[in-house]
């Protein structure tokens, strides 16, 4: 042990400023009324904290690797199948498969914040009964952690755009509409898995199946690398019930006009808030319900 | 010396304690983990919630906390219901867990940081506080390591930093010094003995009675859910123990026979396993009356009564098993 010590032992010494102190927090009531209005602010506020150290990583992984993607699959896969002739709605192939790597990209950024974050919060470091000895309450913690994933998602999906407009791959600025489109297919990927991992007591494998077995085929279903249609029609129900594909469809039409009808937009836009809906709501009962808690 | 809890029929209403228990009551189930209890802690109190492990004491500072619903009975914190004012509860504590939770991959100024802007304090206000914090923590030149570089003790020293960010009136504290080697326990001791010297009304739960000793002024022995009794440490040992304890051990074979040569001398004994203790004003008189019995101990101890005779008295079990 390193303590400041004047005889090198641990001594009962300093620590007088803390008594002498002018400085005074404000009144209990106040951090009561504060934390009820702004709770889950700060609570998100904490995440976002968390997330800047490993800021390196989640850059890389955001935007390496579907960068990668759009070396290996836009560029060279998409110049090999069509010399310089558009294959997929008239558009060069990079440009079709830009806006599905966008959204994928945020849907497995949700899906990796809403499984192991879960279980360290619950159980692992425990994280969540720091807060819930505050006046913050058990509703707040849930929906502070999804408030950082949107935005992280939102950031994410921003640095992505950038590197996409880099290779002049979108249609500036109706494409924009792309980042928060992928940030709610994200959500809507995030939030039933984050309901589900609320109720997981020990994680024995669950979360690399979510990634394997959930995620991975719908990344690779959805009309990602080709339209949805050019699947046998006993495999396209993946891509209906997949947030990734509706998103997709919605960021194609955002980005460079891919024909999607009003009421097709609609659909899409319903579907992502529903499971958004849906999953708010029962990751909000299960924290509550876990955390005991009184309200 | 504080107030005895007044009678069960006395209105459930907040008199001068900053914590009142009524009937406290908390079922999991068939399981009753608090067996309505009744409790009554002055402002700037040190309290003791004195038991073994599975006595309820970490039940009663979650339902203190409005972290758990209680089951039953009446329970007030500054004037106001835990169960139905939580947050307005939880602003006025400081709350230091059985576990230590800190975010072990972010800095030790960090962790507090965090944790004041849970109570909605402003950065101007904790930048200077955190500072004075840490120096009351002896954490000063750990400020920006990462908390897992840290030992067990300095750990515990930075949660009970963490609980004080929002300058509670009121604070919590389970097991506070349990897994630390002695010379932490006793830097953390003297702590929050500086705390309680400034007002801070301390509530404690512990199942070590020199823990007990050191920082309580009256105390709760549970256990079971239960109320044993209740006093300052010296009462306690004054009503359920005598002045003195003499140890005396023959060997584990020999215990048994012993033990009936020694009937009848001191006030009361406990036959252990490996030793018998007998109670005693004089445990030098009675050592010479075992001697003077024709037995030779193979090891003997005269030494003060403690909380730990008090608990084996009222419930014939060791508080540390």
């Amino acid at each position: 042990m390193t303590d400041r010590t004047p005889s090198g032992t641990e001594s009962i010494g300093g620590g007088a400023t803390l008594f002498d102190s002018t400085l005074s927090a404000h009144a209990p009531e106040v951090s009561a009324a504060k934390a009820t209005r702004f709770g889950t602010w700060y609570v998100a506020e904490y995440y976002l904290r968390t997330m800047r150290r490993y800021g390196d990583v989640l850059l890389a992984d955001a935007v390496g690797s579907p960068l990668m993607y759009i070396l290996a699959m836009g560029i060279g896969l998409g110049s090999l199948l069509t010399g310089n002739q558009t294959l997929f709605d008239g558009v060069p192939y990079l440009v079709f498969i830009a806006p599905a790597l966008l959204v994928s990209s945020a849907v497995q950024g949700a899906t990796s914040e809403s499984t192991f974050p879960v279980m360290d919060g619950f159980k692992w470091h425990r994280i969540y009964q720091g807060p819930l000895v505050t006046p913050i309450s058990p509703r707040q913690i849930a929906q502070g952690q999804m408030l950082a994933i949107v935005i992280r998602l939102l950031i994410q999906s921003s640095l992505f755009m950038v590197i996409v407009a880099l290779f002049g791959a979108v249609h500036l600025p109706a494409g924009l509409l792309a980042i928060p489109i992928a940030a709610l297919a994200g959500m809507a990927m995030g939030l039933p898995i984050m309901a589900y991992s609320a109720t997981i007591r020990e994680e024995k494998g669950q979360f690399s199946i979510i990634m394997r077995f959930i995620f991975m085929p719908l990344f690779l279903f959805s009309g990602t690398f080709y339209p949805l249609t050019n699947l046998p029609i006993f495999l396209q129900w993946i891509g209906w019930i997949s947030p990734i594909w509706h998103g997709t469809e919605l960021s194609r039409w955002a980005m460079y006009g891919h024909a999607v009808g009003g009421w097709q937009a609609l659909i899409h836009l319903a579907v992502l808030l529903v499971l958004i809906a849906v999953g708010f709501v029962l990751t909000r009962r299960h924290f509550v319900s876990r955390l005991g808690g009184t309200k | 010396m504080p107030h005895i809890t007044p009678s069960l029929t006395s209105a459930p209403t907040r008199t001068g304690g900053v914590v009142t228990a009524r009937g406290l009551t908390k079922r999991y189930g068939d399981f009753t983990a608090v067996d309505g209890i009744d409790f009554e802690v002055a402002p700037g109190e040190s309290f003791g919630f004195l038991g073994p492990n599975g006595a309820g004491k970490s039940t009663t500072m979650s339902m203190i906390g409005g972290v758990l619903t209680r089951t039953g009975g009446e329970l007030n914190v500054m004037g106001l219901d835990p169960d139905r004012e939580g947050p307005r509860v939880r602003a006025h504590l400081g709350v230091v867990p059985q576990q230590d939770n800190l975010d072990e991959e972010i800095k030790v100024r960090d962790n507090l940081y965090v944790y004041g802007r849970y109570f909605g304090l402003k950065r101007a206000y904790l930048k200077p506080k955190i500072d004075e914090l840490l120096d009351f923590a002896q954490l000063t030149d750990k400020a920006g390591e990462r908390v897992d570089a840290l030992s067990g003790g300095m750990k515990r020293r930075l949660t009970i930093a963490r609980s004080l960010v929002n300058d509670p009136q009121i604070l919590l504290l389970d097991e506070p010094t349990t897994g630390l080697d002695p010379q932490a326990r006793h830097i953390l001791w003297d702590r929050l003995f500086r705390l309680k010297e400034q007002g801070t009304t301390l509530l404690v739960t512990t199942h070590f009675m020199d823990e007990a000793e050191q920082l309580c002024d009256r105390l709760i022995v549970v256990d079971h859910g239960r109320i044993m009794a209740e006093g300052s440490p010296s009462e306690l040992i004054r009503d359920y123990s005598t002045r003195e304890v003499l140890e005396v051990r023959f060997g584990s074979d020999a215990n048994a026979a012993a033990a009936q040569t020694l009937k009848g001398l001191g006030e009361r004994q406990e036959i252990l396993a490996d030793r018998i203790l007998i109670y005693a004003g004089d445990g030098e008189a009675a050592l010479a009356q075992v001697l003077a019995r024709g037995l030779t101990p193979v090891a003997s101890l005269v030494r003060r009564s403690s909380l730990e005779d008090v608990f084996l008295h009222l419930t014939g079990r060791s508080l540390v098993d």
